[in-house]
C-alpha cells in the first residue's frame, strides 16, 4: 500500500495537469485555472500526526483544518502564530502553500519562518523530504521556505512540521485614531521605532479615518498597553477579527511596501473610497476596493512596490496579471526552478507568478 | 577546465594584478577555512573591489568552464569554503561597504564582506541586527548567508534567514539578478529562503538588505549551577513550558566549565557539574516579571547557585565563559573536535546519557557546550596523542548517529560543507537528495559554484528532465540513476 503522499506523487505523474485543492478558501487567487483539471484534493490527508508540546514543534497532514490543529495545540498553552483570516475550513497545506498570514506576522514571521519541515509529493512520481523536525537545522536546501507561496507549483505539500510558540495568556491594544494618513503613519513608525515587543502592530483606513493598534501579549499586557499610549481595550478580539476579516473582499490588492511609505498607501486607499487594513511594521497592507477600479492605474501610483492581486473576479484576474511580477532574470530563475520540479506543468499550471 | 594561465590573465584584466594570486606561497592562506583538518590548495584566489568585478570574474570562470568557491572570512567549520583544486577562489573581504542604513525602515544595506558586528554597529545604539555566531566579529555577512548562521540568541530572535530581505547574486553563468527588495513577502517563488543556507553552491551574493531590530529596553542575565547536566535539562524545561521564550539560553558542563573558567575568570565553580545561562530581554515590565520566574525554575531544580548579573561587566563575564569554551578546550586537551548537532530538547537527557557511554567506549572525553532552548548541542571531544585522532574523529561522528536516531540534525549551524556530506544519505533519502538536487540545478546547472559541497556524491544536472520514466535499464536492475 503507498501511503497517502506517495498515492498523490503517483497521480501527479500518471495524470495530465491538476487543480491542488485543501478547502478550497483560496481558489480565487492567482491566475484562473482551465476549468477541466482536474481536482487532486488533500482533503484525506487529515491526520495530526504529532505535537511534541514540550519541543513547541507539531507534524500535520496538509489537509487538516487550521482550526482544529490550533484547537489541539490550545490544549497545552500553544499556538501556531499564523492567524489569517479564515472560517474554520482553511487547510494546513493551503495556508502555508499560499503563504497566508495575519496580524501575528509582526512578530512571528510568514509561513517561511514558522515552517521547518516539509513533505513534497512530485510531479516525478516521488516523495520528498526537506528541513526536518527540530527548529534549529541547517543540512540540505531550505526547501520549506520555497514550498511556502509556491501556491502547489513545483509538487503538493502533503505533511509539514511547525514551529509552535506560547500562546500569550492575556492581551490588550491600544488604538490612535486620525483622519490624516500622514498622522497614522507617524503613530505607526512611533510604536514601530519603540522596543515594545508587541504581538501585532496593525493599521486601519476606512470611511475617511483610521487607526493604529497595538497588541500586547503576555501577563503584564494591559500594563504594557498603558505605557505604550493611546485608548487601551482590553476585551480586544473583535478589533482583531475585523483586521483578519478586511484583508478578503470582492476586489483585494495586496501592496507589498516600507513602513515609511504608509501614508501613501493609505492616501490611495482614500482617494479611490477603499478600505484598508494592514501590518505597519512589516509594510504589507490589504486594500479592499470598488469593483471599478483601474487596478493598473493603481500599481503605477504606488510603483515600486509590488501590488497582488488576491480576491478578484475571473475575468479581472484573467485580463491583468495578479502577480505583478516584473519579467527579468529572478523571474526567469522561478521558471527554472518550475522547469526542475514539475517539467511538464502538471501542478497549477499557469496560477502563478509569470505564468508559472 | 581548470585555471588556465588565459584565465589568470583575464582575471588580471579585471582585479589587477595585485588582486590575483598564483604564488604557492601565498595560495596556501586560503587552502583552508576555519576546519583546519582540510587542506586544497586552489588554482588561483582573486579578490574582487566590487560587484562588476564580481560579475566579471564569475563569468571569466563560466567560460573557462573553471568552478569556483566564493570566500568570506574563511572562519567556517564545516570546510565550507574549501577549495577545488583546479579552480578559483574568490575573496569577497574587499566587498565591505555599508551602502545604505535606512533606521525609519529599519533596514540596512551592506556588501557581503562586512562582519556581522559592524552591521549592528552600523545601526547602533538604538537598533541591533540580532543573529550573532561567536565569530561575529570576524565572520561576514556573506558568509552567514551562505551558512544560515543562527548564535546563541536565535531561540528567539531567529537566524540569518529571517533577516535577509534582498540580495544581489551572480549567477554562474555571470547574469546578476535582484532577488527579494526591501519590501517583505513579495511575489513569486521565495528565492532568497533557497539561497541563505546554500553554502555557496548556487550563487556569488554581491549585495544585500538586512532587517535590524530595535535593541530591548531591559537585558536581564543569570547563571545557575547545578550537580549535573540532567538538572540544569530540568530548569530548561521548567522555563520553555511556563510559556518564557529566553533570548538565550546556554549550557556548559563541567569539563568544558573546567576548560573555560581559567581563561575566563567569570567565577564559575570548578566543581559544577553544569552552568545554565539565561537571559531575558524585552519590555522592563514583562522582563522583570519572567525574570522572577526563572530564577524560581533554576531553584525548583536543585540549582546549586544562581547568580545575578549586577551590571553589564558582570553580564559580559558570563558571556565571556561561554564563548571562551571552544577556544579553551586547549587548555585541557592537545586537541578536539567541535561537532554541531542538533536533538528535539525535550531528548537531551537520554543524549547526554548515549553521549557519556559512547565517551567510555572510546576511552576519549568530551565536553558539552549547547543552545539549550533548541537542541542544537556542540560536543567537544578531546584527545591527547596524535595516534588518538582518528578514534576521535570516530565519536564525533557517532555523536551525529545519536542525534539522527533522535530525531534531530546533522547541523545546526555550522552548515553541511565539505565535512559533513557523508553524513547527508543518513538525513535524507534519495527521493530528498534528488529534490535538492532540482533546486541547485535551477540555479547553477552547470555545477561551477563550489561544487562538492553539501551533496554527498557528485551530480550533474543534465538537460530540463521530463516526467520521470524508470528506465529499461533501471528496471533491469542494470543501472542506477543519480
Amino acid at each position: 500500500m503507498p501511503s497517502a503522499s506517495e498515492a498523490i506523487a503517483e497521480r501527479l505523474r500518471d495524470g495530465e495537469g491538476f487543480r491542488i485543492a485543501g478547502a478550497g478558501t483560496k481558489q480565487g487567487w492567482g491566475r484562473p485555472l482551465d476549468s477541466d483539471l482536474e481536482i487532486l484534493s488533500t482533503a484525506e490527508l487529515d491526520r495530526l500526526v504529532s505535537h511534541e508540546a514540550g519541543d513547541f514543534t507539531a507534524i500535520v497532514q496538509a489537509g487538516v483544518p487550521v482550526a482544529e490543529a490550533q484547537a489541539a495545540f490550545a490544549e497545552a498553552g500553544q499556538m501556531l502564530a499564523l492567524d489569517p483570516p479564515d472560517d474554520g475550513t482553511a487547510t494546513i497545506g493551503g495556508l502555508i502553500a499560499a503563504s497566508d498570514s495575519g496580524p501575528l506576522r509582526h512578530r512571528y514571521g510568514a509561513p517561511r519562518d514558522l515552517v521547518i519541515g516539509v513533505t513534497l509529493a512530485l510531479p516525478d512520481g516521488t516523495v520528498a523530504r526537506s528541513g526536518g523536525r527540530v527548529i534549529k537545522n541547517v543540512a540540505g536546501y531550505d526547501i520549506p521556505k520555497v514550498a511556502a507561496g509556491s501556491f502547489g507549483t513545483l509538487g503538493v505539500i502533503t505533511e509539514v512540521c511547525v514551529r509552535l510558540h506560547p500562546k500569550p495568556p492575556g492581551t490588550a491594544t491600544t488604538v490612535v485614531r486620525h483622519d490624516d494618513p500622514q498622522a497614522l503613519q507617524r503613530a505607526a513608525l512611533e510604536c514601530f521605532r519603540r522596543p515594545l515587543e508587541a504581538e501585532a502592530l496593525d493599521v486601519r483606513w476606512g470611511g475617511g479615518e483610521g487607526a493604529v493598534l497595538a497588541r500586547f501579549g503576555g501577563s503584564r499586557a494591559a500594563e504594557r498597553a498603558r505605557a505604550a499610549g493611546g485608548e487601551v481595550v482590553e476585551d480586544d478580539d473583535v478589533l482583531w477579527e475585523a483586521q483578519r476579516r478586511g484583508q478578503r473582499g470582492d476586489l483585494v490588492v495586496r501592496v507589498h511596501g516600507l513602513p515609511a511609505d504608509l501614508a501613501r498607501v493609505l492616501t490611495a486607499a482614500r482617494d479611490l473610497g477603499a478600505t484598508a487594513v494592514g501590518r505597519a511594521g512589516v509594510g504589507t497592507t490589504w486594500l479592499s476596493l470598488p469593483p471599478a477600479t483601474d487596478v493598473e492605474r493603481l500599481r503605477v501610483t504606488l510603483s515600486p512596490h509590488p501590488c497582488v492581486i488576491t480576491d478578484a473576479p475571473a475575468e479581472l484576474r484573467a485580463r491583468v496579471d495578479p502577480w505583478g511580477v516584473p519579467e527579468g532574470p529572478e523571474l526567469d530563475l522561478m521558471r527554472r526552478l518550475k522547469e526542475r520540479f514539475d517539467p511538464a506543468a502538471h501542478c497549477n499550471p499557469g496560477l502563478f507568478a509569470g505564468g508559472i | 577546465m581548470g585555471v588556465t594561465g588565459e584565465l589568470v590573465e583575464r582575471l588580471r584584466s579585471i582585479c589587477g594584478d595585485a588582486h590575483v594570486i598564483t604564488q604557492a606561497h601565498q595560495l596556501k592562506t586560503y587552502e583552508s577555512d576555519g576546519l583546519l583538518q582540510y587542506a586544497v590548495t586552489p588554482g588561483a584566489v582573486v579578490l574582487p573591489a566590487d560587484a562588476a568585478e564580481v560579475q566579471r570574474a564569475v563569468k571569466a570562470c563560466f567560460d573557462h568552464g573553471t568552478p569556483f568557491v566564493a570566500r568570506g572570512a574563511g572562519s567556517g567549520l564545516s570546510g565550507g569554503a574549501l577549495p577545488v583544486s583546479d579552480g578559483v577562489v574568490i575573496g569577497l573581504s574587499r566587498l565591505r561597504r555599508v551602502l545604505d542604513v535606512d533606521l525609519v525602515n529599519q533596514r540596512i544595506v551592506v556588501e557581503p564582506g562586512v562582519t556581522n558586528t559592524e552591521v549592528s554597529t552600523a545601526v547602533s545604539p538604538g537598533f541591533f541586527y540580532p543573529p550573532d555566531p561567536s565569530s561575529q566579529v570576524v565572520c561576514t555577512i556573506g558568509g552567514n548567508i551562505a551558512e544560515n548562521s543562527g548564535g546563541a540568541h536565535c531561540l528567539k530572535y531567529g537566524f540569518t534567514t529571517n533577516y535577509v530581505l534582498g540580495a544581489e547574486a551572480v549567477l554562474t553563468g555571470g547574469t546578476v539578478v535582484e532577488i527579494g527588495g526591501p519590501q517583505a513577502d513579495r511575489p513569486g517563488y521565495d528565492l532568497l529562503g533557497a539561497l541563505v543556507g546554500s553554502e555557496g553552491t548556487l550563487a556569488v551574493v554581491t549585495r544585500i538588505t538586512l532587517r535590524v531590530v530595535p535593541v530591548p529596553e531591559a537585558v536581564r542575565t543569570l547563571v545557575a549551577f547545578f550537580e549535573s547536566p540532567l538538572h540544569a535539562g530540568e530548569a530548561v524545561s521548567a522555563i520553555t513550558q511556563a510559556g518564557v521564550i529566553p533570548a538565550a539560553i546556554e549550557m556548559m558542563d563541567n569539563l568544558a566549565i573546567q576548560a573555560a573558567e581559567p581563561m575566563a575568570k567569570a567565577g564559575f565553580p570548578l566543581d559544577a557539574g553544569a552552568a545554565l545561562l539565561v537571559e531575558l530581554d524585552g519590555s522592563e515590565h514583562e522582563c522583570d516579571a519572567r525574570f522572577t520566574e526563572v530564577e524560581r525554575f533554576c531553584t525548583d531544580a536543585r540549582a546549586t547557585e544562581v547568580r545575578v548579573a549586577a551590571d553589564d561587566a558582570e553580564r559580559q563575564r558570563f558571556w565571556r565563559a561561554r564563548k571562551a569554551a571552544f577556544a579553551a578546550m586547549g587548555r585541557i586537551a592537545h586537541a578536539y573536535f567541535v561537532q554541531d548537532g542538533v536533538i528535539p530538547r525535550t531528548r537531551l537527557p537520554e543524549v547526554l546519557e548515549r553521549i557519556a557511554e559512547l565517551g567510555e567506549e572510546y576511552g576519549l572525553r568530551v565536553a558539552n557546550v549547547f543552545h539549550a532552548g533548541d537542541g542544537n548541542l556542540h560536543p567537544l571531544v578531546c584527545y591527547d596523542r596524535p595516534e588518538d585522532g582518528e578514534r576521535a574523529a570516530e565519536l564525533s561522528e557517532a555523536i551525529l548517529d545519536v542525534c539522527l536516531d533522535f530525531g534531530g540534525s546533522i547541523t545546526g549551524e555550522h552548515g553541511v560543507g565539505h565535512d559533513k556530506k557523508k553524513h547527508m544519505g543518513k538525513q535524507f533519502a534519495e527521493p530528498d537528495l534528488a529534490a535538492f538536487q532540482k533546486l541547485r540545478c535551477a540555479f547553477d546547472p552547470h555545477a561551477l559554484a563550489n561544487p562538492g559541497k553539501v551533496m554527498p556524491t557528485p551530480r550533474l544536472c543534465g538537460e530540463v528532465p521530463g516526467p520521470y520514466r524508470r528506465h529499461p535499464l533501471e528496471e533491469a536492475g542494470v543501472a542506477e540513476r543519480f
